[in-house]
């Protein structure tokens, strides 16, 4: 089972100032993968997706996307490489509507009667988004509004669809429905790279893993196998 | 009660241009969080170059009404030049400096733009004369001529347009997204410094037919003339709610009328202690009025959002 990595990372370093922030992290995606980050608040999750989005400037390190280095490639150019971030804390706008959102998220697509179906699409795995289609995004409830921001991501085709900390915030049947998504879209093909803080939950998803410790990554293995290890059940699931 | 109608419609004339150029400071504040002390001198570069224009186009015999809209085409297209340029060499590399820089900035390249039009143009005032007669019409008590009910007209146009690219188009959506969250606009693929050019280019167009209007009003061009207009049009801005649309037209318009009604009271409020020549003091009495009472302006929200 050799599958060509989508994402190749390598020893990536990334600093905020003096600080440091990633110690040089490596990690590779295949294919169809789904694969979760995971780590404690303040580990280095966010830094290492907006470091592979392009919001961040590596201070060195290699990052191969299809092969190529994407660290000379602007944030707004890897979205129409398909690379799409959901991030944290959802970054919704929230004075354009639900569907000016989900429009913001193929503004990458020309042709406009696939955007039309893609709508279509996302409304039908969203049925709760396609009842507020015409409301501001801000008045939505947490949840609905992480439901904007998968579909906004995903209405850019993505290749590999990175989401950091989804179920931050939610009530736990919220949880569950935004997993069950996350899963979906995993299904379909879309590779994906899952941050979470809600350790159980992602190694229950994903296919493998990697933990994050103050910048370093300290585990990695296949999911059911972190989930047994005794470090992961100590550190992460409170065992 | 004739003075009163006729100081509406002057209002109404003043005001039109008011709400372009406050659009301009407004789309840029909304963007940026900066607010531009140079747009009022674009407004003025816009006047000169349609003046210098209009006059060659005339002696090179082109019809009156052509020279007319190509003048006005060529002042929008060197401002829109002059916009984008300000920003790409002004602000653009102090995007992530201290808000006070790039407002000492602005009003340097608001010197700059002043001294360079003084020596391209002189301290003179120069007749700016459309080239054809301009009819007045009597409505009750008061007149209203071809040229105003053109300005109205034409703004209220251009206002409509504006407002329709904004809430209609591509453009317009990453505008409004860029405004809100510049950095999840660029995960959607946005490229925010295009769509910052955009934005000044846009306002500087606006305010090149502002100029143009002023200039064809009153029949006169200066090179000062971008600094009260432009302190004008900046109250306007802050009167309807600073990067606020909406607000800037209506916050243009109703200084216009705050200032014209005004005028033609003050006399006498003041039993002619003071004469129309002091209109501009409403101004800054609206201004003053805002900023303690009403800080966020008409339409504005909460200030904080964005400070
Ligand atoms: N903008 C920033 N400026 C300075 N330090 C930061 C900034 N963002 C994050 N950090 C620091 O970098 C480290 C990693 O943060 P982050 O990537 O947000 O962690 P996580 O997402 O795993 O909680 C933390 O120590 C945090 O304090
Ligand atoms: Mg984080």
């Amino acid at each position: 089972m050799t599958k060509t990595p989508l994402l190749e990372v390598q020893d990536l370093k990334v600093s905020y100032g003096g600080i440091q922030a990633l110690k040089g992290i490596s990690l590779t995606i295949a294919q169809g993968e789904l694969v979760t980050l995971i780590g404690s608040n303040g580990a280095g999750k966010t830094t290492t997706l907006k470091a592979l989005a392009g919001l961040l400037h590596p201070a060195s390190g290699k990052v191969d996307y299809q092969d190529k280095s994407l660290l000379h490639i602007p944030a707004h150019q890897r979205v129409a490489n398909g690379i799409s971030l959901v991030p944290e804390g959802r970054g919704i706008f929230a004075r354009l509507t639900v569907e000016e959102n989900l429009l913001m998220g193929a503004y990458v697509r020309s042709d406009k009667t696939e955007t039309a179906t893609d709508l279509e699409r996302q409304y039908a795995l969203f049925p709760r988004l396609a009842e507020r289609r015409t409301q501001l995004a801000g008045t939505l409830s947490g949840g609905e509004q992480q439901m904007v921001a998968m579909a906004r991501a995903l209405m850019s085709h993505p290749t590999l669809l990175m989401l950091d900390e989804p179920s931050m915030g939610l009530a736990p049947l919220m949880v569950e429905k935004i997993f069950e998504t996350i899963r979906d879209i995993s299904a379909q093909g879309v590779t994906i790279l899952l941050v979470e803080q809600n350790a159980k939950l992602a190694l229950e998803a994903a296919q493998r893993g990697y933990v994050l410790e103050s910048g370093a990554i300290t585990l990695s293995g296949a999911a059911s196998e972190l989930l047994g290890s005794d470090a992961v059940q100590r550190a992460y699931l409170g065992a | 009660m004739d003075i009163f109608f006729q100081q509406i419609i002057n209002g109404l004339v003043q005001g039109s241009v008011y709400a372009l150029v406050a659009l301009g400071y407004t789309m840029v504040y909304g963007i940026l969080g900066l607010i531009n002390f140079a747009h009022g001198e674009v407004v003025m570069i816009g006047a000169m170059i349609a003046l210098t224009a209009l006059q060659a186009l005339l002696a090179a015999a082109f019809a009156p009404v052509l020279a007319v809209l190509f003048s006005l085409m060529i002042a929008m297209a060197v401002c829109m030049a002059l916009g984008y340029s300000i920003e790409r060499i002004a602000y653009r590399p102090l995007r992530h400096a201290p808000r006070l820089a790039p407002l000492i900035t602005a009003i340097g390249v608001s010197i700059v733009l002043q001294n360079l039009a003084m020596m391209i143009w002189g301290r003179e005032y120069h007749s700016f004369t459309l080239p054809f007669t301009s009819t007045s019409h009597h409505l009750g008590g008061a007149v209203m001529n071809d040229v105003q009910i053109g300005i109205v007209i034409v703004a209220l146009v251009i206002m409509a347009g504006l407002m329709w690219l904004v809430h209609h188009t591509r453009t317009g959506r990453a505008m409004r997204a860029v405004a809100e969250n510049p950095a999840a606009a660029t995960l959607m693929g946005v490229d925010i410094n295009r769509v910052i050019s955009v934005t000044f280019m846009l306002g500087s167009a606006l305010a090149a037919i502002a100029g143009f209007m002023v200039s064809a009003n009153y029949g006169i061009v200066h090179y000062y003339m971008g600094f009260m207009l432009g302190l004008k049009a900046f109250t306007a801005a802050v009167l309807g709610g600073i990067g606020n649309l909406r607000g800037a037209m209506l916050g243009g318009v109703l200084l216009g009328l705050i200032e014209s009604l005004g005028a033609g009271y003050i006399g006498d409020l003041t039993g002619g202690f003071l004469g129309s020549h002091y209109q501009d003091v409403f101004a800054f009495f609206v201004l003053i009025a805002v900023l303690v009472f009403r800080p966020s302006g008409l339409l504005g929200e909460k200030l904080a959002e964005r400070a």
